[in-house]
């Protein structure tokens, strides 16, 4: 379980990021955090791993406060995807999929091994492990990104906007995968997108946020879909159905 | 060692006459000055028509990349054999050195014209003549005197060199020093060279900043 | 060209010595400017006076540092190590400026993926940032190995010995064949260093190389 106790992200500049933001998402569950951009939900999800530090305020994981941990260990704890898959480009597939793990100390047989098992579940042909990703597909290079994310078997995924640059049809095939993934391995998902339509299929708790990280509506699916809690919260859920 | 190049230097002795430093200083600025106008006489147009039609570009390419594997020792050298030991053979070898830079400079601050705004000047009606005067000359400008002014450093720098096979320029000090193990000379020679250096860049930038304000 | 067919091995020896010159000067370039580099990458504020500076060093003539390093430091003028140690700080003056660029075009979802997946910002330094930098680096690099290539000749001049040599000896002993070889020489030593560096590149960088 992970919980926002309050957290506020001023900049030095001036600039407020997010202000007082509270939420729990429970583990084993999606949760995603939908809106505009500048509704600060990224920097919400880079408090989880500490690559935004909050000005005030606290981010518990299962209880303990993570700004206690060595942020170099929690990072590798936690799988992280990143929009266009944010792979290293003078890697192989199967060395991107492997870094944790090589990280961890794991051996070449051994992380090599587990790279292939993962590129099976994330349903692509082993003949792409050779591969550099730019010679891969957009929608191939988001599946190495989340193979990698999963290389170290972690408890918490955090997804920012993982599957913003691919078309519908792509996405579609994704969303069921991860759905299959987060079934069969029972990982905690924290979501970010701009895609009300991705938040409903994919969320079990979906968070609307406006300006400044502050929450319009916390609610599973069928809440926001029966109930909508503002214009705004409605109008993003229409324009979805579209 | 280096004490006794600052006493050389500052014993007003040594700045006068037909060999002097104020000689030598005049003579190393008159070369260099005289070198990069020949080459950009040549060197200017020439980049500007290449960047105005589209044709030559292997031209700049090349003498850039040949310009910097030739050993300007090796022009000197060259010509003073070819032309004999006066003027012509440092002139000819500094305007070689100065030619590919000036030309790279004219070519790309052409091509650096905003192509969108380009292919508007033509589409109402300005000819190419007036297309380069109007748009491409005014965005070429600041590339080009920055092409100029590290073209006068690079000459002035290598005209200390000249003086290995003709009398003239600060560079003699250096030749001279060494030739008769007046090591004081030698050094203070070199510290010369140094300090006119660096006060040129300085200058030329200062030039540079003047030039690209008033031209806004 | 009698001299070249009588002074073959006087040549290919003096071809060497300007390797023995060159090479160090070069590696010692880079050793030095890539860590430079990354330095004026990460601080802001080190950055504007570092490039001033070495863009100052740029403009002296290295005649003139030939002879002032040497009396400076205290060793010969007529010893290897002084040419290899201002031609090394020329290379550096170029390099420097480049490498800051190369560390500069890293993507910065590359690096943040690293951050993720946490790398220590020493690991990634090895793992990331350095092999992704070397095609803008190698870009420099070549600049330096051609223009190092072509001042170790400038050294004949106060008596180091290498493919100058040919210039400073033909040119008292009015030979013009010698001074030709030595031009021809040198070119053809600066071409075959370069295209070395693009084979090194190339090697160095095989997801640029198998991307159709």
């Amino acid at each position: 379980m992970i919980e926002f106790q309050r957290v506020s992200k001023t900049y030095p500049d001036g600039t407020v990021a997010v202000e007082d933001f509270s939420l729990v998402a429970p583990s084993r569950q999606t949760t995603v955090l939908v809106g505009t951009s500048g509704s600060g939900k990224t920097t919400v999800l880079r408090m989880v791993n500490r690559m935004v530090e909050p000005t005030t305020g606290h981010v518990l994981w299962d209880g303990v406060d993570v700004a206690t941990m060595n942020p170099v260990k929690l990072r590798r704890s936690i799988g992280y995807v990143l929009q266009e898959g944010g792979l290293f480009p003078h890697w192989t597939v199967l060395d991107n999929i492997a870094t944790v793990p090589r990280l961890e100390g794991a051996t070449r047989q051994d992380s090599a091994r587990r790279a292939s098992e993962l590129l099976e579940m994330v349903g692509l042909d082993a003949s792409m492990g050779s591969r550099y990703p730019a010679q891969l597909s957009g929608g191939q290079r988001q599946r190495v990104g989340v193979a990698r994310a999963l290389a170290n078997d972690p408890l918490l995924l955090l997804m920012d906007e993982p599957f913003g640059a691919l078309d519908p049809l792509v996405r579609r095939d994704l969303h069921v995968q991860v759905k299959r993934i987060r079934e069969a391995l029972g990982t905690t998902i924290i979501m970010v997108t701009h895609d009300m339509h991705e938040a409903m299929t994919l969320g079990h708790q979906v968070v609307v946020m406006q300006t400044g990280g502050r929450i319009v509506q916390t609610g599973a699916p069928e809440e926001l879909l029966s109930s909508p809690a503002t214009d705004f919260v409605a109008d993003l859920i229409n324009v979805s159905k579209l | 060692m280096i004490t006794s190049a600052f006493a050389w230097i500052a014993d007003a002795a040594n700045w006068g006459g037909d060999a002097g430093i104020w000689m030598r200083l005049l003579q190393h600025l008159g070369v260099t000055g005289l070198v990069v106008l020949a080459a950009a006489v040549v060197a200017v147009p020439a980049g500007i028509a290449i960047g105005h039609t589209g044709k030559g570009r292997a031209l700049v390419t090349f003498t850039s990349g040949a310009a910097r594997a030739l050993p300007t020792l090796g022009l000197l050298t060259l010509f003073a054999l070819a032309l004999g030991i006066g003027l012509a053979a440092p002139f000819w070898a500094l305007v070689i050195l100065a030619f590919p830079p000036l030309l790279a400079a004219a070519y790309s601050g052409v091509e650096s014209a905003d192509k969108v705004t380009v292919d508007a000047s033509r589409a109402i009606g300005m000819t190419g003549m007036q297309v380069l005067r109007h748009v491409e000359l005014p965005a070429a400008f600041p590339i080009l005197v920055g092409g100029l002014r590290s073209t006068v450093l690079q000459v002035a720098s290598t005209a200390t060199l000249a003086a290995y096979t003709a009398d003239i320029g600060l560079g003699r000090f250096l030749f001279v020093g060494m030739k008769t193990n007046h090591y004081e000379v030698m050094i203070g020679g070199a510290l010369l060279v140094v300090v006119l250096t660096l006060v040129l860049d300085v200058v030329l930038a200062l030039c540079q900043k003047a030039v690209e304000r008033r031209a806004g | 060209m009698n001299w070249v067919s009588q002074n073959m091995d006087l040549a290919l020896g003096l071809l060497l010595t300007h390797l023995s010159l060159a090479v160090p000067a070069i590696v010692l370039a880079v050793l030095v400017a890539v860590p430079l580099g990354w330095l004026a990458h990460r601080k802001r504020r080190v950055r504007g006076p570092l490039l001033t500076g070495v863009g100052l060093l740029y403009a002296v003539p290295s005649l003139a540092l030939f002879i002032l390093v040497p009396s400076l430091f205290g060793f010969s003028i007529r010893s290897s190590a002084n040419i290899i140690i201002v031609l090394a700080i020329y290379g550096v003056a170029i390099l420097v400026r480049t490498c800051a660029d190369a560390f500069d075009a890293v993507p910065a979802d590359v690096r943040q993926a690293a951050d993720a997946l946490g790398y220590s910002t020493w690991k990634r330094f090895w793992s990331v940032d350095l092999p992704l930098s070397v095609p803008v680096t190698m870009a420099g690099v070549r600049v330096v190995v051609v223009s190092t290539v072509s001042l170790v000749t400038v050294g004949s001049v106060i008596g180091v010995q290498s493919l100058g040599t040919l210039f400073t000896d033909g040119f008292q002993r009015g030979i013009i064949p010698e001074v030709l070889t030595g031009l021809v020489l040198t070119v053809l030593l600066a071409v075959a260093m370069d295209v070395l560096c693009v084979l090194i590149e190339r090697a160095l960088t095989p997801w640029n190389r198998r991307r159709a």
